[in-house]
């Protein structure tokens, strides 16, 4: 659905930033997350920040707010010099930032909320409870949120009444500068035109608005201007009502993509997989695909289409409601992923910490875990066929490590990865599903996984790559399937060839009856 | 050190050789502890080295150390299990019941053994199946299970035991070694295999460490969970029948706080309180330490309340300790 553009009559004349960040450098082990980037905001504006993940754009919001430090760059408030050292400076000079999972006390009031750390005082410095639930209240009914009785606890608030605390909170420590980290992800159709509204209330009271979104709908109903991130880079920045999405989303896309990554020819064998009329009750509905041996499937979309619901629920962790699994020719019933084991599907999750490696534990254990039936002896430990199995496998993953008897967690994370592959593979699966394989690790230990998951492939195991990653999913698939709020909304085949800008447009839904 | 770029790179299996690892380990550091206490006790009393002294010393901690090393397993797994003392108590009572009906001495056993199993099984239920906290679920029942006891038994007592019954918490299987004392090294033994050389104890150290990728790993983790509670309670079941046939009677007031003596027992031994670590070996040292000191102690004279005192510092020096140890341990390798 596209919305009516809306013209910036409204928009004060200001031509002057309120804030200016230029040549912003921020380095990580292995990766440079920015590289002199610049960004301008300007009082009563919304400027759009827009690029695919991984671009920068949480790194830049982390150092806007004082959690990161640049290495190199500066940030002009009112065209004065700042230092940003802490989000406590951050906040004394009037940024803050509403996040996507916004970051309030869920124990605490609405006022409490409001004014933590900037409270009203009594003579005596203690808390003044009744000027603060007044002004509370003043506040909220200022932004049309007059519903929200101040003393309500904010765990009994629903998502888009915590996004307008959130708010109050903006205005109560008078920040000039306010941050969206897309504000809009977990919200309903209704209580997303709540919010913009509200934003056009900020505007009016000369705030400007740093809003960071997926959904060119969005951008295009609330955004004055737009500054585009791609690898850490920008890469273009202007008015809203100067551009069109086609030149945003080539801007986003850049380079041609198909070199870089590169899948062997293989020749695809027999179906090894095929999944029919499934369905979750809130995250996925109607998904329907085959996956064939020697095989990469690439999933794309947004982060939170459905994609990786929908892996969890192909390897038992979570329930689908309806619609069958078959392996080969036979109907596989997998309600955990023991059974999923054993049908020999597995499953390489994104949160790497938490649902792939055990980090306190030695790398031989967490590559064993899943094969201990077949390294034991009647329930018993057999070290030297684990240690066997684990050399064999980081030996083929070139993983690099002091010893098999480190913990995994003093690892860098290409090499957690490594372990937690050498692990699934360890199991001799027919299936093997990836999910963001390369989230977060240095580029030297991406490009070993993307040669790995070729000659995975190639040797004839079928894989499933969930990807938001357009370089990664196009030069790795054979196939494309893209979903968009839990259904597949398009199959694209190798041969038909991948298209950046199509891709991009299925998974917002961008003008899905034009294009 | 790793940069070396050779083709095919070998890792070593592990870098310590087993023995070394073993050597700067925690049940070294207790080992050293307790014979240290053992030189300090036959020097401050001179009754203390005789061999049935001794002998007397291993029932203050048999009963509790059995419950310590099933305990021990679930502590490692993460949970915890607070009512133990009043399985006792609830197990205990149900022999005396069972003792007005005239029941013979092995049924009297079965009705004890089978009374704790059934109190783990309740307890395994409330965690695993309804997916409540252990904590607050076994501060319950820990209250439940003694309830029950106070209302069969009000201030009464039950006594009169069969004669052969007595043989379980009194009798000898050789010279010193007492029935308990034997029975308790050879669950020692059995604990010891079950925790450190199965696919059981190394899925239960997976899921005190992290039970998401536990899961996530076919690992089934409210399984093996609800088995070791399960054996927490056949184990305190046990204990029941060696400190009911020790005593010779049943008050609902039996074993009371015991619960705590066991987990000190457990977290001095070097488990973790938080789950993932430890070994059957330090709980076994830790029964020893404990032993000793409360029997030395009691040789010395010093009153039941300044014990208390002692096993009350006791718990939170050894909460704190192996956490300044493991500190310091990083340090060191960094």
């Amino acid at each position: 659905m596209t919305l009516p553009q809306r013209k910036p009559e409204s928009m004060p004349a200001s031509s002057t930033p309120k804030i200016t960040l230029s040549g912003i450098t921020k380095t990580f082990p292995g990766v440079r997350a920015l590289n002199k980037v610049a960004l301008e905001l300007y009082p009563g504006q919304v400027t759009a920040l827009i690029g695919e993940n991984g671009a920068g754009k949480s790194t830049l919001v982390k150092t806007m707010t004082g959690i990161y430090q640049p290495d190199e760059g500066e940030i002009r408030i009112n065209g004065e010099l700042v230092t940003l050292s802490s989000p406590h400076a951050a906040f004394k000079l009037g940024i803050t930032a509403i996040h996507q999972e916004t970051v309030l006390f869920d124990e605490l009031s609405v006022a409490e909320n409001i004014y933590l750390g900037h409270a009203p005082k009594t003579r005596f410095k203690t808390l003044d409870w009744g000027l603060m639930r007044e002004k509370s209240r003043k506040l909220l009914t200022e932004i049309g949120a007059g519903h929200i009785a101040p003393e309500t606890r904010l765990k009994d608030l629903s998502i888009a009444n915590k996004h307008l605390v959130a708010v109050a909170r903006a205005l109560s420590i008078d920040a000039d500068v306010v941050i969206m980290d897309e504000p809009t992800a977990a919200l309903s159709y209704k209580e997303i035109q709540d919010l913009f509204e509200l934003m056009e209330l900020l505007k009016k009271s000369g705030k400007a608005i740093l809003f960071i979104s997926h959904k060119f709908d969005e951008i295009y109903r609330i955004a004055d201007r737009y500054t585009v991130f791609r690898d850490g880079e920008m890469v273009g920045n202007g008015l809203i009502a100067d551009t069109t999405q086609d030149t945003i989303v080539r801007m986003m896309v850049g380079r041609s993509v198909d070199q870089v990554f590169p899948k062997q020819e293989t020749t695809l064998g027999e179906t090894v997989l095929t999944v029919s009329g499934y369905c979750h009750p809130t995250e996925f509905a109607d998904i329907n695909f085959k996956l064939r041996k020697g095989e990469i499937l690439g999933f794309y979309g947004l982060v939170g289409a459905g994609r990786s619901e929908l892996m969890q629920a192909l390897i038992g962790i979570t329930k689908p409601s309806k619609g069958a699994v078959r392996i080969g020719d036979d109907i596989a019933v997998i309600r955990s992923p023991a059974a999923a084991i054993e049908n020999g599907i597995v499953y390489v999750p994104e949160e790497r910490g938490k649902q792939g490696v055990v980090v306190d534990m030695p790398i031989v254990q967490n590559i064993s875990l899943p094969s201990l039936r077949r390294t034991s002896k009647n329930g018993f430990l057999r070290l030297a066929e684990e240690f066997a199995l684990a050399r064999e496998y980081a030996t083929r993953l070139d993983l690099r490590a002091a010893s098999l008897s480190q913990n995994a967690g003093t690892l860098s994370g290409g090499n957690q990865q490594k372990v937690v592959i050498a692990k699934w593979l360890a199991t001799k699966p027919r299936v093997i599903i990836l999910d963001e394989p390369t989230k977060g690790i240095d580029i030297g230990s991406k490009a070993a996984v993307h040669a790995f998951m070729s000659e995975l492939a190639s040797q004839g195991l079928a894989v499933i790559m969930v990807s938001s990653e357009l370089p990664e999913v196009m030069g790795m698939s054979d196939r494309i399937i893209v979903m968009r709020e839990g259904r597949i909304v398009t199959t694209i085949e190798k041969n038909d060839g991948f298209n950046a800008e199509t891709l991009v447009r299925a998974a917002a839904g961008i003008g899905e009856t034009a294009a | 050190m790793t940069d070396t770029a050779h083709e095919a790179r070998h890792i070593p299996d592990r870098l310590d050789s087993p023995a070394r690892a073993a050597l700067f380990s925690w049940p070294t550091l207790l080992l050293i502890v307790g014979v240290a206490l053992f030189i300090i006790n036959s020097m401050a009393s001179p009754y203390f080295l005789s061999p049935w002294s001794l002998s007397d010393a291993t029932f203050n901690f048999t009963e509790k150390a059995i419950i310590a090393l099933a305990m021990a397993l679930l502590i490692i797994a993460g949970e915890i299990d607070l009512s133990v003392a009043s399985i006792i108590a609830l197990a205990s009572t149900a022999m005396g019941v069972a003792l007005q009906f005239g029941v013979d001495v092995p049924g009297l056993v079965t009705i004890g053994i089978l009374t704790g199993l059934i109190c783990g099984i309740f307890n395994g239920f409330l965690v695993t199946g309804l997916g409540l906290p252990s904590i607050v679920v076994t501060i319950g029942t820990m209250s439940f299970f003694r309830g029950i006891s106070y209302i069969v038994l009000g201030d009464q007592a039950f006594k009169g035991y069969p004669a052969g019954f007595d043989y379980f918490g009194q009798g000898y299987v050789w010279w010193v070694v007492s029935f308990e004392f034997a029975l308790f090294l050879l669950f020692a033994l059995l604990y010891y295999v079950l925790l450190h050389h199965t696919n059981f104890g190394r899925q239960v150290f997976t899921i005190g460490n992290n039970p998401v990728a536990a899961r996530f790993s076919g690992v089934r983790v409210e399984r093996i969970k609800f088995i070791l509670f399960c054996l927490t309670g056949l184990m305190s079941g046990i204990a029941a029948v060696l400190l009911t046939s020790r005593l010779a009677s049943t008050r609902p007031s039996i074993a009371v706080g015991w619960e705590l003596e066991v987990v000190t027992m457990v977290v001095l031994g070097g488990v973790s309180i938080l789950g993932g670590s430890g070994t059957i070996q330090g709980v076994v040292i830790a029964a020893f330490i404990m032993g000793l000191v409360t029997f030395g102690l009691g040789l010395l004279n010093v009153p039941g309340i300044v014990m208390s005192i002692f096993i009350g510092a006791l718990l939170i020096c050894v909460i704190a300790l192996p956490i300044l140890w493991a500190r310091m341990r990083r340090r060191a390798a960094r």
